[in-house]
């Protein structure tokens, strides 16, 4: 019966099954339209194809794309806020915004189009899950600046399902609701929902109803997957995106759980190997780069999304020809993820600097307690700070903390540590130790 | 007037107050006194050693955070109430007290000498002589340790 849910077909979603030589020539239709665009009105794309002697018009098929030059997270940074926007204000109907390296955010804008682009997307995600109009959708996801919480919220209401617009956070009150209103799928990140799933069983609650879980925002793994499904008997789903280039619905995975499709026709993949940026064959891991091909007010062409995967040959079970990529297994910097925010070491030195005035060694811990992300951050006492008084320890540790969680968004938690205790290797300082087990 | 007290930064994990020991035992550094302050995280070693500055270089080059700090050693008499009539001296001095820890007991048969530590260590001398407590020398301090 679930399976039978699970195939029922949506009419969005036929953009999903097109033949795939007519897929690629309405990539490559979008494609020249996108890069003249962004050509044309946004000063860094420009300058960067004219350094290599590039025009629009050099774009003759699909592979031509790799001719072009790569975009990174810091050109958002270094073109702070509106640089890379390709549309004037007045066309600007919302703006996104996720943490940045430097603690400015990168923002990210949207016309009405590209709005119902992002929806779109989302409705396919969903429907690809088995979501459809009478579904009761929990969407636990942070709403605000977050592209996670909006980005699922139209997305559900568009596909017909009744939205709770939750958010995230107050734990009993989501078990409450959840309970109460007969939620049937819920949005939030996989480490939440399992924190939700033993708040539960504490309480007593009942989740019969509950049947699908659309997870996303931090990487998890297949053993994480199993718990989940065999905890709450959910089927949980892996969703994809980033804000660079919309947000959530990048790409989603379907009831055949092997591998998520990439919704081609508005988002462009490559892999490419992340040390020379030369793109890789289906099958071969290395670096995600997307190319937005539909979105007006902020192009995005060649996007280096630091995650690690490999594009897959075979066909889907599903019958989709939208091609997928295999689960995100690793990045390809040391930018980490938690409680869905993006943290990158050099905000934990910038944190670090504010309150020490020199860079002492440190080494930053992620644990997963009762299904929780949390974040350590291991410092090593120097001369300097160092007090005969455990008051001025104890001040010393709580400023470091509230530094750490000014620029980062979210609570750490510092412990001082011996000096020539923390880990030294060769060349690159291991700086993150991801102990969660995921 | 001032003993000069190191303090050495300790994680709180089994192991770590044995390094600092032996490093001063293998450099032939006796500790006439020591006090150690803990907390959930961490603790801090306090020691008094006739030789300071070697101590600390060779703490140092184990790798140990070193700080050297001022105490006064002050003598209390060695019967209930003694240590009462000193802190009265200090509260007439306006002095607050951070941390005490005992140097040695059963001095001179009828005294007891403690390490005070305070905020400014000069000025608490000055006021606390006004106040009819007088801070042991330097050599009184190590004496009364046996050393």
């Amino acid at each position: 019966m679930k399976i039978q849910d699970d195939r029922r077909f949506h009419p969005a979603s036929a953009p999903d099954y097109v033949p795939v030589l007519q897929l690629r020539n309405l990539q490559l239709e979008r494609l020249r339209r996108i890069v003249r665009r962004a050509f044309d009105r946004v000063e860094l794309f420009r300058r960067r194809m004219e350094e290599r002697g590039l025009v629009p018009e050099d774009l003759r098929n699909l592979e031509d794309l790799a001719k072009l030059p790569f975009s990174g997270k810091s050109d958002l940074r270094d073109t702070y806020p509106f640089g890379l926007f390709a549309s004037p204000m007045e066309e600007v109907v919302r703006l996104h915004a996720s943490s940045g390296t430097t603690g400015k955010p990168t923002v990210v804008a949207y016309t009405e189009s590209d709005l119902k682009v992002w929806t779109e997307v989302m409705v396919r995600s969903l429907a690809a899950c088995g979501l459809h109009r009478g579904d009761v959708v929990q969407n636990a996801y942070g709403y605000g600046l977050f592209t996670g919480g909006l980005g699922a919220h139209y997305g559900a209401e568009a596909l017909g399902a009744t939205v709770i617009p939750i958010s995230g956070g107050n734990t009993e009150r989501q078990i409450m609701v959840m309970q109460d209103f007969g939620v049937t799928a819920i949005c939030c990140t996989p480490s939440y929902f399992l924190h939700l799933v033993e708040r539960g069983r504490e309480l007593g609650a009942n989740f019969s109803r509950l049947r699908a879980g659309i997870f996303g925002a931090e990487p998890w793994s297949e053993a994480m997957r199993r718990r989940i499904e065999a905890d709450a008997g959910v089927k949980a789903y892996d969703i994809y995106g980033l804000s660079e280039i919309v947000g959530p619905g990048v790409g989603i995975e379907c009831f055949a759980q092997s591998g998520l499709h990439i919704f081609e026709d508005h988002f462009y993949p490559e892999v490419v190997d992340p040390a020379t940026g030369e793109v890789l064959p289906d099958g071969a891991e290395g670096e995600l780069v997307l190319t937005t091909l539909s979105k007006d007010a902020m192009p995005m062409i060649r996007y280096r999304t630091r995650d690690v995967t490999a594009l897959i040959p075979e066909p889907c079970p599903c019958g989709r020809s939208v091609r997928r990529i295999r689960r995100i297994s690793r990045r390809s910097d040391d930018m980490f993820i938690i409680r869905g925010v993006n943290v990158f070491p050099s905000q934990v030195e910038t944190a670090l600097l504010a309150v020490e005035g020199t860079l002492p060694h440190y080494q930053i811990v992620l644990t997963r307690q009762r299904g929780l992300d949390e974040v350590e951050v291991r410092v090593e006492v120097t001369p300097e700070v160092f007090s005969d008084e455990v008051r001025a320890l104890e001040v010393l540790k709580r400023k470091l903390e509230q530094s750490l969680e000014h620029t980062l968004g979210i609570r750490a938690l510092v412990t001082l540590v011996g000096p020539r205790t923390l880990q030294r290797s060769e060349g690159k300082a291991k700086r993150v130790l991801d102990e969660r087990q995921i | 007037m001032k003993l000069r007290q190191l303090s050495l930064f300790l994680e709180n994990r089994p192991g770590q107050l044995k390094l600092p020991c032996q490093v001063l035992g293998q450099a032939g550094i006796d500790i006439l006194s020591l006090s150690l302050a803990d907390t959930q995280q961490f603790g801090i070693l306090r020691l008094i050693v006739k030789d300071e500055d070697r101590a600390r270089r060779a703490l140092e080059q184990a790798g140990c955070v070193v700080k050297v700090t001022e105490v006064l050693a002050l003598e209390v008499a060695d019967r209930a109430g003694g240590l009462a009539e000193v802190l009265e001296a200090f509260e007439r001095s306006g002095l607050s007290v951070e941390y005490i820890y005992p140097l040695s007991a059963g001095h001179r048969g009828k005294t007891a000498v403690l390490a005070f530590r305070v905020e400014d260590p000069d000025r608490a001398v000055k006021l606390l002589a006004e106040n009819g407590v007088r801070v042991l020398s330097r050599e009184e301090a190590f004496a009364a340790m046996g050393a």
